[in-house]
């Protein structure tokens, strides 16, 4: 009678019934540590260093854009005061010319945006000035690629597409070293 | 009737909750896998610039960050309001970069070591200066590809 109870008790499973407050509380904790905060920015891409100077290239005038930023994070566009609102537009039809108009741009593969800064420029607008230049070349790609293949630019668009679209407009954007003034 | 009684009879009321640990076990894996737990100390403020032509940063593992602001108040009597930079969880200046970039670069497979980005997470507020002198150096150690880490603008 005492053996057959034993195995009875032997048979029975382990109570499992605490294993969900267990995983409840190693839930909570990481649902309490958890920050889903997707890294996201501005991509650019450095040129290699080197040690000599550049090489001076002759280049039209109508062909660079150029675009300076004082300490004061006020804007000369081409030599003359600019507001940054107006960048992007000034910018788009700088490359693609549509007009034809002999003060802008021959063609997108000749365009160069130069941007020059000070060291004491602030971060924000220089990121801004950098995002209106890079917005101006995405909705430039845009419209390349909504007329050639009928849909919107975007990184998942095959290789191939990419590498069209972007031998027709490259982006060639110069970045002159800064200059020295008004750094706190 | 008869039937029907004795077959209440029988039956245990309870719902089984064998499988309520296997739910729960299934959001604790998926939240395990999502968590980025939090590297250290942030010793400099950091409030990223707002931008729209914003890209996402793939992998993880392949991303290096590089902090620049000014050091938070705790820190202020020793190092002052001067911008610095923070790599991992201490100061650091430029010269420590390249050291920096060396460290997280052993620790990435050889194929995939020409994706590494650096993910530069700089204050508004810091003037242009000291951004410069890291890119510099960045482009000394051959480490070109570059995210200026921003938030999505709201309108």
């Amino acid at each position: 009678m005492a053996k057959k109870s034993s195995r009875e008790r032997m048979k029975n499973e382990i109570n499992a019934g605490s294993m969900a407050d267990i995983a409840f509380l190693l839930l909570i904790f990481f649902l309490v540590t958890t920050t889903i905060d997707v890294d996201k920015g501005i991509t650019v891409k450095l040129p290699p260093w080197s040690d000599e100077p550049p090489e001076i290239q002759k280049l039209k005038t109508r062909n660079v854009f150029s675009v300076l930023v004082n300490a004061q994070d006020q804007l000369l566009v081409r030599g003359e005061l600019a507001d940054i609102d107006e960048l992007r537009e000034r910018a788009k039809e700088f490359i693609a010319n549509p007009q034809r108009r002999d003060d802008l741009s021959t063609d997108p593969k000749n365009a160069i945006i130069s941007l020059k800064n000070d060291r004491g420029t602030s971060y924000k607008q220089y990121v801004a000035v950098y995002n209106e230049l890079k917005a101006a070349y995405d909705e430039l790609w845009d419209e390349e690629c909504q007329r050639l293949y009928g849909i919107p630019y975007s990184d998942d668009l095959p290789t191939a597409y990419k590498r069209a679209i972007k031998e027709k407009i490259p982006m060639v954007l110069s970045e002159a070293e800064p200059t020295n003034f008004g750094e706190e | 009737m008869a039937h029907f009684v004795k077959k209440r009879g029988k039956s245990s009321p309870e719902v089984s909750t064998a499988s309520l640990p296997d739910i729960i076990f299934m959001l604790l894996f998926f939240f395990m896998v999502v968590t980025v737990l939090r590297d250290g100390e942030r010793k400099v403020k950091v409030v990223v610039p707002q931008a729209t032509q914003l890209q996402k940063l793939e992998q993880k593992s392949l991303v290096n960050h590089i902090w620049i602001g000014q050091p938070v108040d705790k820190y202020r009597d020793l190092y002052g309001t001067k911008p610095r930079i923070q790599l991992g969880d201490k100061f650091a200046t430029e010269n420590d970069i390249p050291l920096f970039l060396e460290q997280h670069k052993i620790k990435v497979p050889e194929p995939q070591r020409p994706r590494i980005t650096s993910s530069l997470k700089v204050d508004g507020d810091v003037t242009m200066g000291i951004v410069t002198d890291v890119k510099t150096i960045l482009r000394k150690s051959g480490q070109l590809k570059l995210n200026y880490s921003a938030r999505p603008k709201q309108d």
